[in-house]
């Protein structure tokens, strides 16, 4: 993207009619690590790649519970992720106070879009830097939601946002029919050998040292709050998917994670020019 | 309220006007006995509601888990009672998302204790007791007014037959007032402080109308809450 006269400012429309701030959002979301989200009949599973950021300090908490029944993994500015769980929190908790049961998962989600919008449409705010994948269960079963810095959101039967989380996509694409009637542990499965595509190529080769790198894997389902699952039951999972096998396709080196969104809109004049951001380095 | 009312100020008095008072307090009856051992708490309520001389129900469970290692009994008004509790659960979930895990008993009951309190000028118009397990392993049990004012014994009751029972678990589980040595008092074991529950509420069901039916009492310890019930005159 450009630098030009429209984008410094999120009131500002560009001449082809795009919010040029809000997709500078966007891009943040891809600067976070992998995570994934998946669902069968009666259980939703998130699955988030954890990288520290330094050899020193632990990893970031990708995996964030706000309910019995919902949580969420986070890619993007882990700050703006907090102050948007404190507020599904918030919600989530009144609502079952004030009607003693759960917060059902699409109408939290349009009450959260409704609330990032008005972020878009502020000269005094900025829209959230961080996108969310959303699993919860709920009367009409399972959801995996994805909520964009642009206060759009998706209801998903599978997807993955992130770094080099086109490969992710891709596996999830390729194995999608499976998905419904998987029992738990293969769509669990089917997560961590998703997410192992989105790995950086040079650790794809020692995929067997799982030090290097942190899964984590958290469900919700029928009669299954919420959970991040233990140590254990990781190393069980991370077992059980590598002897399924590794992902028919290496991970891409052509991923198009770094070229811009294109916009559905068809062109009505000179586009600005596509060049890649210049972003901080890439890990 | 009617302390305020207009029957302190007679020249306003106008002759024939019916005054209603309305009350927003009730007493829904109900009574509530807890105690504390080494390694276990015992708490136990009846499982009467009434209004007046009439019962609303023969089984209402008046004890409240509020977590694995904590059970708030409380008695006295049922709508203050369920708010409380309503209020209670929401706060603690709250603490588990920032704190990453549970509440000890010990910080509930001082939340409990600030909560009533912030409701001093229109008070719950509830009786409470607090059993459970502290972060020591030990068994603790607290008690409450309808202020919040809390304070951390052995052994409490509380509601409708509280003045009753209170003198029978002085005696009993105390060993007050008996020619006891010091080192003649034996340890508190679980099944002694069950029996003795038990007894005491047999005996409050007969000379109070407000307790009855049934007692729910539950034995906590770490690992678990295990419930019992014991069934009590019905009249």
């Amino acid at each position: 993207m450009f630098r030009n006269q429209y984008d410094s400012d999120v009131t500002v429309w560009s001449p082809q009619g795009r919010l040029h701030q809000v997709e500078y959002a966007m891009e943040a979301v891809k600067l976070g690590t992998a995570t994934v989200g998946l669902k069968n009949r009666e259980t939703a599973v998130l699955v988030a790649l954890c990288k520290p950021t330094s050899e020193l300090s632990a990893s970031q908490r990708k995996i964030i519970p706000i309910d019995d029944h919902l949580g969420i993994s986070i890619a993007g500015i882990t700050a703006d992720a907090r102050v948007l769980s404190r507020y599904l929190r918030s919600e989530c908790l009144n609502y079952k106070h004030s009607y003693d049961s759960t917060y059902p998962v699409s109408r939290l989600i349009t009450n959260l879009g409704n609330k990032m919008q008005t972020t878009t449409q502020r000269y005094d705010r900025r829209p959230y830097g961080v996108g969310l994948l959303v699993a919860g269960y709920d009367e009409n079963g399972p959801h995996v939601f994805q909520v964009t810095p642009s206060a759009t959101f998706y209801n998903c039967k599978a997807n993955s946002i992130g770094s080099r989380s086109q490969s992710a996509r891709t596996y999830l694409g390729k194995n999608l029919d499976t998905f419904l009637d998987c029992s738990n542990d293969d769509i669990i499965c089917h997560g961590i050998l998703a997410i192992l595509g989105s790995l950086p190529t040079d650790e794809h080769q020692s995929k067997e040292n799982t030090a290097q790198f942190n899964i984590t894997v958290a469900i919700v389902g029928k009669n299954q709050p919420f959970k991040i699952l233990s140590e254990q039951e990781n190393e069980k999972y991370l077992r059980m998917a590598k002897e399924k096998g590794a992902p028919a396709d290496p991970p891409r080196n052509d991923d198009d994670d770094d070229r811009p969104s294109t916009s559905d809109q068809p062109d009505a004049g000179p586009r600005d020019p596509e060049v890649l951001v210049a972003t901080e380095q890439r890990p | 309220m009617s302390s305020l009312g207009f029957e302190q100020f007679p020249d306003y008095q106008v002759p024939g006007v019916k005054h209603a008072d309305f009350s927003p307090y009730e007493s829904n009856g109900g009574s509530i006995v807890a105690i504390a051992g080494d390694d276990f708490a015992v708490i136990a309520a009846d499982t009467r509601l009434s209004s007046g001389y009439n019962i609303h129900s023969r089984s209402q469970s008046k004890l409240f888990k509020l977590s694995p290692l904590t059970v708030l009994g409380s008695t006295g008004c049922w709508a203050d009672t369920l708010s409380l509790t309503g209020l209670m659960k929401v706060r603690m979930q709250s603490y588990e998302h920032t704190h990453l895990r549970t509440m000890t008993t010990d910080a509930v009951a001082q939340m409990l204790s600030i909560t009533m309190y912030n409701r001093r000028f229109f008070p719950y118009y509830v009786s409470n007791i607090l059993a459970g397990i502290d972060k020591d392993g030990k068994g603790v049990v607290y008690s409450y007014d309808p202020i919040g004012h809390c304070e951390k014994a052995t052994y409490r009751a509380g509601g409708t037959a509280g003045t009753l029972l209170q003198p029978v678990l002085d005696n009993q589980i105390g060993y007050k007032n008996m020619n006891l040595a010091a080192s003649e008092v034996p340890k508190l074991t679980k099944e002694r402080a069950v029996s003795v529950a038990s007894d005491t509420f047999i005996s409050a069901a007969e000379r109070d109308i407000y307790t009855g039916d049934s007692v729910l009492i539950n034995i906590i310890t770490k690992d678990g809450i295990e419930v019992k019930e014991l069934t009590l005159r019905q009249d």
